[in-house]
């Protein structure tokens, strides 16, 4: 069993509020692990715990086997992050300056892109089928244009395991198919580990192998058929409601 | 004929000499602050430099040797008060400001010698820069464009998008303090080209012109560095034949650029 990220007793507060009580999980490499939950049950807080963006916690977080405070762990992992939120859109910033940004974790000081990062770049965009925007701006394109350049941010550096925060939101639903569909081309043909917090179950139903449904707390991790049978998983998954796994799990 | 002696003068060549320099680094500066949503914070630190010069007045020194320190560490007091109390940024630089003008009002009042000097900063005078300056204003503007040259990448990323750049490793709040701290040596420098009143305008308003044309974030450096650059020298050339101050006309031609960024932008 490999396991690329082990999650042990995390507990996060904000102020008096406990984001996240005791929660435990290890990923396996390949993994396409559907990240779901009600509003406010700490899906984004785990997220940004184990990508480091919230360094005040209790409990032990591993990449690779090793602890994430003590690791270049960042190296490895991509993050496409929710509705393009902590973006500046009135940067004035290309394409391909967006996504060579994605290619930072591999730099050491002083950080300079070689002539090979600008060709890795052309392919990273050519895999998602977006190299004609190269050298447009980022502002003048579609919601979900947008979300295919940050993802090409995230995948730039090639990593083993790639985070994705509700990177469907602002998508149309024909954008969205297409949106999954790169997504598990990811997990099937490159063999990225992925962790997808959404809340189109729908999808995570139909792409995702393994379920972690947290209220706060780890309330179901494991393979999405064990949460629900194969011969209903239309009735748990495909209507495509906010919150439809909790009610099943009700 | 009149342009070729006005050229001559050894304090209109050290004018254009030292305001060439701070005028880039400022431009440079300006756009990583205004796309922050930063622009105020030369604003409160060219206040803090009031309160600066005067403590250097007051015990004798050379005022530049007193206050890029003293400027430098309010700057670093304005983050640590935005980060480790409930006060906002904005905030933060209103404190220290507030603290750095009133220490500057009962330090002039104390001596009661240097006033006319000290007053003299609050409008700057260019023309009448030392030879020190001169040579201080360029190698502490050859260090702040080193600096941006080599975190040229974690600068666009942590401003582009702080929490993404975190994940990739950008040390983000080293790179808020240093881009403080730069700040705070170019508010520094600046002073003495427009006043203390007038240091904002010179980060602000290159930037901002720049970015109502320029397409990518290059050429919107490219774009402000030569809106800076002209302003400074249109300004001492006007100010000197129309016996106009310098750092008000620098400021007006640099509006006057902005202006025009506003108008092109609306007919294209």
């Amino acid at each position: 069993m490999d396991i690329i990220l082990e999650v042990k007793n995390l507990n996060v507060k904000y102020e008096q509020t406990e984001a996240l009580q005791n929660v435990s999980f290890a990923i396996e490499r390949g993994d396409f692990v559907g990240l779901a939950g009600p509003n406010g049950g700490g899906k984004t807080t785990l997220a940004k715990t184990v990508l480091g963006l919230i360094n005040e916690y209790s409990g032990e977080i591993y990449f690779f086997g090793k602890k994430q405070k003590n690791s270049d762990y960042f190296k490895k992992v991509g993050y496409l992050p929710q509705k393009q939120s902590s973006i500046n859109q009135l940067f004035p910033v290309s394409v391909g300056e967006i996504v060579l940004l994605g290619l930072l974790s591999q730099k050491t000081m002083p950080k300079f892109f070689t002539h090979t990062d600008k060709k890795l770049i052309n392919t990273t965009l050519s895999k998602l089928g977006i190299l004609e925007l190269k050298n447009k701006m980022f502002s003048e394109l579609s919601g979900g244009q947008q979300q295919k350049v940050l993802l090409a941010r995230a995948l730039a550096s090639n990593p083993e395991i790639l985070i994705l925060d509700e990177p469907s939101t602002a998508l149309d639903p024909a954008s969205r198919e297409d949106f999954f569909k790169i997504i598990q081309t990811l997990n099937q043909e490159f063999k990225t580990t992925i962790i997808l917090i959404t809340h189109d179950t729908g999808y995570i139903g139909q792409y995702a192998n393994k379920l972690l449904y947290i209220d706060r707390k780890v309330l179901f991790f494991g393979k999405i058929s064990d949460f629900c049978p194969h011969s209903d998983i239309n009735s748990c998954f495909e209507k495509n409601e906010h919150h439809i796994i909790w009610h099943q799990h009700k | 004929m009149e342009i070729i002696t006005f050229l001559e003068y050894t304090f209109i060549q050290k004018a254009f000499f030292a305001g060439s320099f701070v005028a880039i680094i400022c431009s440079a500066l300006g756009l990583f602050l205004v796309l922050r949503k930063m622009s105020l914070i030369g604003d409160g630190l060219s206040h803090v430099s009031f309160g600066a010069i005067a403590l250097g007045l007051f015990f004798g020194s050379y005022p530049y040797y007193i206050a890029v320190p003293v400027v430098m560490i309010a700057s670093l007091l304005i983050l640590k008060i935005s980060e480790k109390t409930k006060v906002y940024g904005d905030s933060a630089i209103g404190i220290v400001s507030a603290i750095g003008i009133a220490s500057g009002v009962i330090l002039a009042s104390l001596s009661k010698g240097f006033n006319v000097d000290l007053f003299s900063y609050l409008f700057g005078n260019i023309l009448a820069i030392s030879t020190t300056e001169v040579i201080l204003s360029i190698i502490l503007s050859f260090i702040v464009l080193a600096v941006i040259y080599f975190f040229y990448w974690d600068l666009f990323s942590a401003t582009f998008d702080e929490e993404y750049a975190k994940t990739t490793g950008v040390k983000t709040h080293f790179i808020n303090t240093l881009l403080t701290l730069l700040t705070a040596v170019t508010v520094v420098l600046s002073v003495k080209m427009v006043g203390i009143m007038l240091v904002s305008a010179l980060l602000i308003l290159p930037a901002v012109t720049a970015l109502q044309i320029a397409k990518g974030f290059k050429t919107s450096m490219i774009i402000a560095g030569f809106v800076s650059l002209c302003s400074v020298i249109l300004g001492i050339t006007f100010s000197f034949f129309l016996d106009l101050p310098t750092g008000a006309t620098i400021v007006l031609i640099n509006a006057l650029f902005f202006g025009l960024a506003l108008f092109y932008k609306k007919i294209t």
